[in-house]
């Protein structure tokens, strides 16, 4: 596996004086994979791109990247890595054709290979029409794009991207969105990101950090099922409450219930099944035997919003 | 060598396509034209057979332009791209980081330089209306600007080594200031202590910087002031190398 693995997280530890930024974290990615490194601000997300892209070092624990140590063989690395840091720094006296070609020379591009090579991706990141703009006086979006385009120039094995839509207009976002999602067939991607669905939309898979740990990692589909078994049904029907109770309390595959008072005669009622079997057609079947009106049947559905909230806030979540 | 030159380019674009670099490039400029005007007055009262170049020297105006030129060339080096994080960008590129600090060092050598150039035209002014060929020869001028260019590079390796270690242009420029003026006044007691055999007396005499200057002005190049001069601006740029490299201990 180690021979395969574009990343290679093993016991990861990164303190300041006096905090730890990231407790330990250990995970591999795949050539190919688009992975999302997810949590609230100050997670550790940043850091740990910062140790995996060779700006600084670990203070314990070994991180390989395309099978190189990133702090015995950092320019191996990093000349296989594009990364574009947190808020996109830029040469704000720059053009951004001279910005980028500037980017290709540096990371070893011979002069024919750069000129080649900025044409294309300013292609590829919709520049062309701004090349002879100076980047300080560009729109954020443009701006973005020229990070990216600096991140892609000298096709990178891997593509780090931290927050890279931060700040962008809802149509911005999205063709940024698009942008790195065509990336995957090319390279590897690792994206951190705060927002949720952008995470579920461009990412194979997902690495939800939070206070400098991996809480879970897996794809959003699986993560997604790993919440719905504990997933609830909400039904409300015109019935006594004990009848309803007795009810439940016979019908196979119910853990717990609870019936309450809702709006008018109805009783609502909330059903945990066991081992995410569903329920419904049973309520359905046992409310047009007894002759009982029902008017809500639905099943919560844990977005990996929930999934989100309850990994990243385990306290409050049991304090409420 | 090619990265190197890439990172000079940038350098030099970035100094030289700011008002910064002109607003810095017109003070030097004026001051020296200030020194000019002072030489030329004296020069009218009462005649002095010290070449011109000595009697430039003379007037001070060199120091002040060195003590403040420097650390408002080299403020921006590092100080700058660590305020905005393209510091970042820069040293996960696959650059060392001696090509780093030697293109910066270099940029602010080529631009402190080139501030320098302006005099020469003063220089032709006093020739020109002379008409002695002796007031201006080549030794002189060159011994003169080989000083300039020696002591700048020592103190602009101080303005590196200053940006270094800070993250904010000014706390750059007051913590070069204050590594100037020291070096600066250890130059002037090196001037007012009488000398002795002494070895800190001794040591002392490498420092000062006058009476080095003021050999340089007369043309007369001594290799141990040439040698202090290198090795002081080594000694700082090695420094400032391992300010760059701390990073990755931390």
């Amino acid at each position: 596996m180690s021979e395969h693995a574009m990343i290679e997280v093993t016991d990861l530890t990164k303190r300041y004086t006096g905090r730890t930024a990231v407790a330990g974290i250990s995970f591999s990615v795949a050539p190919g994979e688009i992975v999302g490194l997810l949590g609230p601000n100050g997670a550790g997300k940043s850091t740990t791109m910062r140790i995996l892209s060779s700006f600084m070092p670990a203070t314990s624990g070994t991180v390989r990247v395309a099978g190189y140590d990133v702090f015995h063989e950092s320019e191996e690395v990093r000349r296989r890595i594009g990364f574009m840091p947190e808020n996109n720094p830029l040469y704000p006296e720059m053009r951004v054709r001279e910005y980028l070609k500037f980017r290709a020379r540096l990371k070893g591009l011979g002069w024919r290979r750069s000129r080649q090579r900025v044409t294309t991706v300013m292609e590829q990141c919709g520049l062309t029409d701004v090349g002879r703009r100076i980047i300080g006086q560009l729109s954020k979006g443009y701006k973005q794009r020229v990070g990216l385009a600096d991140a892609l120039v000298h096709e990178p094995d891997l593509i780090i991207l931290d927050e890279p839509t931060i700040g962008l207009d809802p149509n911005q976002i999205r063709s940024v969105r698009q942008l790195i999602k065509s990336l995957a067939e090319k390279h590897t991607v690792l994206i951190s990101t705060h927002i949720l669905p952008e995470a579920e939309m461009m990412c194979s898979r997902m690495l939800i950090m939070y206070e400098g740990k991996i809480l879970a990692a897996d794809t959003p589909e699986n993560l997604q099922k790993l919440m719905l078994g504990s997933s609830q049904i909400v039904a409300e029907l015109d019935a006594p409450a004990d009848e309803l109770r007795s009810a439940w309390a016979q019908m196979p595959g119910i853990e717990q219930f609870d019936v309450s008072a809702g709006e008018g005669e109805f009783q609502r009622c909330i059903l945990t099944p066991r081992d995410g079997c569903d329920l419904r057609p049973a309520i359905f079947m046992l409310a047009r035997e007894r002759g009982w009106v029902l008017r809500e049947l639905t099943r919560s559905r844990h977005s990996l919003e929930d999934i989100y909230v309850q990994v990243t806030r385990p306290n409050e979540e049991e304090e409420n | 060598m090619r990265m190197f030159l890439t990172l000079l380019r940038r350098e030099l674009g970035a100094i030289f396509l700011s008002i910064t670099g002109y607003v810095i490039i017109a003070s030097v400029t004026l001051l020296n034209s200030l020194s000019f005007v002072v030489l030329m007055t004296n020069l009218g009262n009462d005649p002095s057979p010290m070449p011109v170049t000595e009697m430039f020297y003379r007037t001070y105006f060199f120091w002040l332009i060195v003590l403040l030129a420097a650390p408002v060339i080299t403020m921006r080096l590092f100080a700058l791209e660590k305020a905005s994080g393209t510091f970042e960008t820069l040293m996960t590129a696959p650059v060392s980081d001696l090509n780093v600090v030697a293109a910066k060092f270099a940029s602010a050598v080529i631009f402190y330089v080139v501030t320098w150039l302006p005099m020469i035209a003063c220089l032709l002014v006093v020739r020109h209306y002379t008409n002695q060929a002796g007031a201006l020869d080549t030794g002189t001028v060159g011994g003169m600007y080989l000083g300039i260019f020696l002591v700048g590079c020592l103190f602009l390796s101080l303005g590196c080594f200053a940006s270094a270690i800070s993250r904010s242009q000014m706390a750059a420029a007051m913590i070069s200031f204050v590594l100037g003026m020291a070096l600066f006044s250890v130059g002037f007691l090196a001037e007012a202590l009488p000398a002795t055999a002494q070895w800190q007396s001794q040591v002392l005499s490498y420092f000062g910087l006058f009476e080095q200057m003021h050999d340089f002005a007369r043309g007369v190049v001594d290799t141990r002031a040439v040698v202090f001069y290198l090795s002081a601006t080594f000694f700082f740029l090695f420094l400032t190398l391992r300010v760059v490299e701390s990073r990755r201990w931390k």
